[in-house]
């Protein structure tokens, strides 16, 4: 197991290495001159020299990259250009409305899509589960963001029973912060869900056509108790690995519905920096979310060794 | 069609030819709109804005007066064609690079490969495009771009599985004897057997493009104005849904149904071209 672990671990860096050159490369090398592409073609001459003196683009691109890594590995961002605050404390303001958003999406279409998968894989063949296949068709093919508009429409506009947009903030208690996260956690969740649910049913049914549940069918047990006992566990498996891969798709996903629901989290603050071509701040919060799919990629990978002894052997 | 029956066919993969039916009907639009709409999209009619849906404007007007049906049969052209060439550049990228892994199974181009592919599946293609956006500007080829990037190791690692059970075949065995090199095999013997596994991930791909470029244009990093986009047309009418919820409720059900056709489309094929899968009913 520990040697999995280093392995695993390993590679994590290299990946996150591999990552943190890719973009440094394409926001910082491939545009040629930064400073230029961040003011515009009407810069005068000497603003742009000074921008260039204050992001350090004299030195070359090598020690560029040392410092913005070095920098990042003890927490220091840079500072925006725009804002004139550190990246930092800027990511910092704003995690705390993505991260909480993104975790209640996540647990919302687990806690969906766990119980829907198995009911379905239970009654297969039935109204039921011909029922949960066909609502998990249109929940794969619908956009997100216009599920998300049309329950503003239904149930902030027409209803009343949310706000259409905005943060009250956590200050203001914890159950009314997460009520103005409800809507944009449900439109999050629902094509994850819908996936998770397919994966769930395909998974289980696999299972179920298994050497084992049959001779737990022959010593008695029930298909109920069967399903319960030992199919389960082991049709959780691949449904653990959607669960990591959904993560980039998550984190794609609240950047857009933040913007739906007028959100102030980090997807908000990477489209206010792209149209002020604040470089820096783009360049940060890619890296940072970049870094959130690798390393979840990796807990999944290390979660998946424990619930499954075998895969530490093979690899 | 009852209710029962439609989920059947939803749920069940008899779904070629409902899909198929969906798929045309926007692609048949798509190409209509190259040389007939009901309205001109340019011209701005601003006495009209806002009708709701009438004889005149079947899905009504928008916040310029523009007939939505006509705006909805362009903007296919746009989704259609984005997606269209994501794919390509996914497939035309991700098979040579797959063909090539698992012909050189277990090397350092074999790994190299791999690795790379599990990198840009870090890359959401919505980062991407922040990435290219940020630098070049927004436009409609960004978005192809980063669409296609992020197809490129979905279409790698496929070919390369499916490539790999081949290589151990006979009927491979014989060519090498015969003398190919494994560049041939891969072109002569590897890909046609692999095809059918393309076709239906290429249907998929292409429906998860739609989306994509969905999004990215809702969020103004795909398609600029006055290329109409569906996405676009749905930030336009974000502001107004209160007042006219036909300017969001008709852009939204053409992704979804394009998409729909495409997935069940896909699904269709699969069981068509697969049948070992049909059976179990998945």
């Amino acid at each position: 197991m520990l040697r999995y672990v280093i392995k695993k671990l390993l590679s994590l860096a290299v990946s996150l290495t591999v990552a943190s050159v890719v973009i440094f490369l394409a926001l910082e090398v491939v545009p040629g001159d930064p400073a230029a592409s961040m003011l515009g073609v009407n810069a005068q001459e000497d603003t742009l020299a000074a921008l260039r003196e204050e992001l350090g683009l004299n030195r070359g691109p090598l020690a560029r990259y040392g410092d913005w890594v070095g920098g990042m590995l003890v927490g220091d961002f840079g500072t925006s250009y725009t804002y004139r605050t550190p990246v930092s404390e800027m990511i910092a303001d704003r995690i705390w409305i993505s991260l909480p958003l993104a975790l209640l999406a996540l647990s919302l279409s687990t806690l969906i899509a766990i119980p829907a998968g198995i009911w379905a894989a239970s009654r297969r063949g039935s109204g039921v589960d011909l029922g949960v296949m066909g609502v998990t068709q249109l929940g794969v093919a619908i956009p997100n963001f216009w599920f998300a508009m049309l329950m503003v429409l239904v149930f902030a506009i027409n209803l009343r029973w949310f706000s259409a947009g905005g943060f009250v903030g956590w200050e203001a208690g914890f159950w009314p912060a997460i009520h103005s996260l409800t809507l944009p956690a449900i439109a999050l969740a629902l094509p994850q869900a819908s996936i998770l649910t397919r994966v769930m049913r395909s998974a289980l049914l696999d299972t179920l056509g298994e050497d084992f549940i049959r001779t737990a069918r022959a010593k008695g047990l029930s298909r109920a108790q069967a399903l319960w006992r030992h199919a389960l566990r082991n049709a959780l498996i691949p449904v653990l690995t959607i669960i990591g891969l959904q993560f980039s798709f998550l984190i794609a996903g609240a950047i857009i519905i933040e913007n739906v629901f007028f959100l102030p989290g980090l997807g908000r603050l990477v489209f206010q920096s792209i149209s002020a071509r604040d470089l820096i701040v783009v360049e940060s919060v890619v890296m940072l979310l970049v870094c959130a799919v690798i390393v979840v990629n990796f807990i999944v990978d290390i979660t998946y060794a424990i619930v499954d002894p075998r895969l530490r052997r093979a690899r | 069609m009852t209710l029962r029956a439609g989920i059947t066919v939803l749920a069940q993969g008899r779904s070629l030819l409902p899909g198929a039916a969906l798929t045309l009907l926007f692609a048949g639009a798509a190409v209509l709109s190259l040389l007939w709409t009901p309205y001109d999209i340019t011209e701005l009619d601003i006495a009209n804005k806002i009708q709701s849906p009438s004889a005149a404007h079947p899905l009504g007007t928008d916040h310029f007066g523009r007939d939505i049906l006509s705006m909805i049969m362009v903007g296919a052209r746009t989704s259609i064609a984005v997606a269209l060439v994501a794919v390509g550049i996914g497939m035309g990228l991700g098979v040579p690079l797959g063909l090539a892994a698992a012909a050189r199974k277990g090397s350092l181009l074999d790994e190299v490969i791999m690795r790379g592919n599990d990198l840009v599946f870090a890359f959401p293609s919505l980062l991407i495009a922040i990435m290219i956006t940020a630098v070049f500007g927004a436009s409609a080829v960004n978005a192809i771009i980063a669409i296609g990037i992020f197809n490129i190791p979905v279409f790698a690692r496929l070919t390369r599985s499916g490539a790999l059970s081949l290589w151990t075949r006979d009927y491979v065995l014989a060519a090498r004897v015969a003398g190919k090199n494994a560049a041939r095999i891969s072109v002569e013997h590897i890909l046609p057997n692999v095809t059918n596994l393309l076709i239906v991930q290429g249907t998929i791909q292409f429906s998860l493009g739609i989306l994509a470029e969905a999004g990215l244009s809702y969020v103004g990093l795909g398609a600029q104005p006055p290329i109409p986009s569906w996405g676009r047309m749905l930030a336009d009418s974000q502001t107004m849904i209160s007042l006219a919820p036909h300017m969001a409720i008709f852009p939204g059900m053409a992704i979804l149904l394009t998409v729909l056709g495409l997935n069940l489309m896909g699904d269709g094929l699969r069981d068509l071209l697969d049948p070992r899968l049909r059976r179990t009913g998945r």
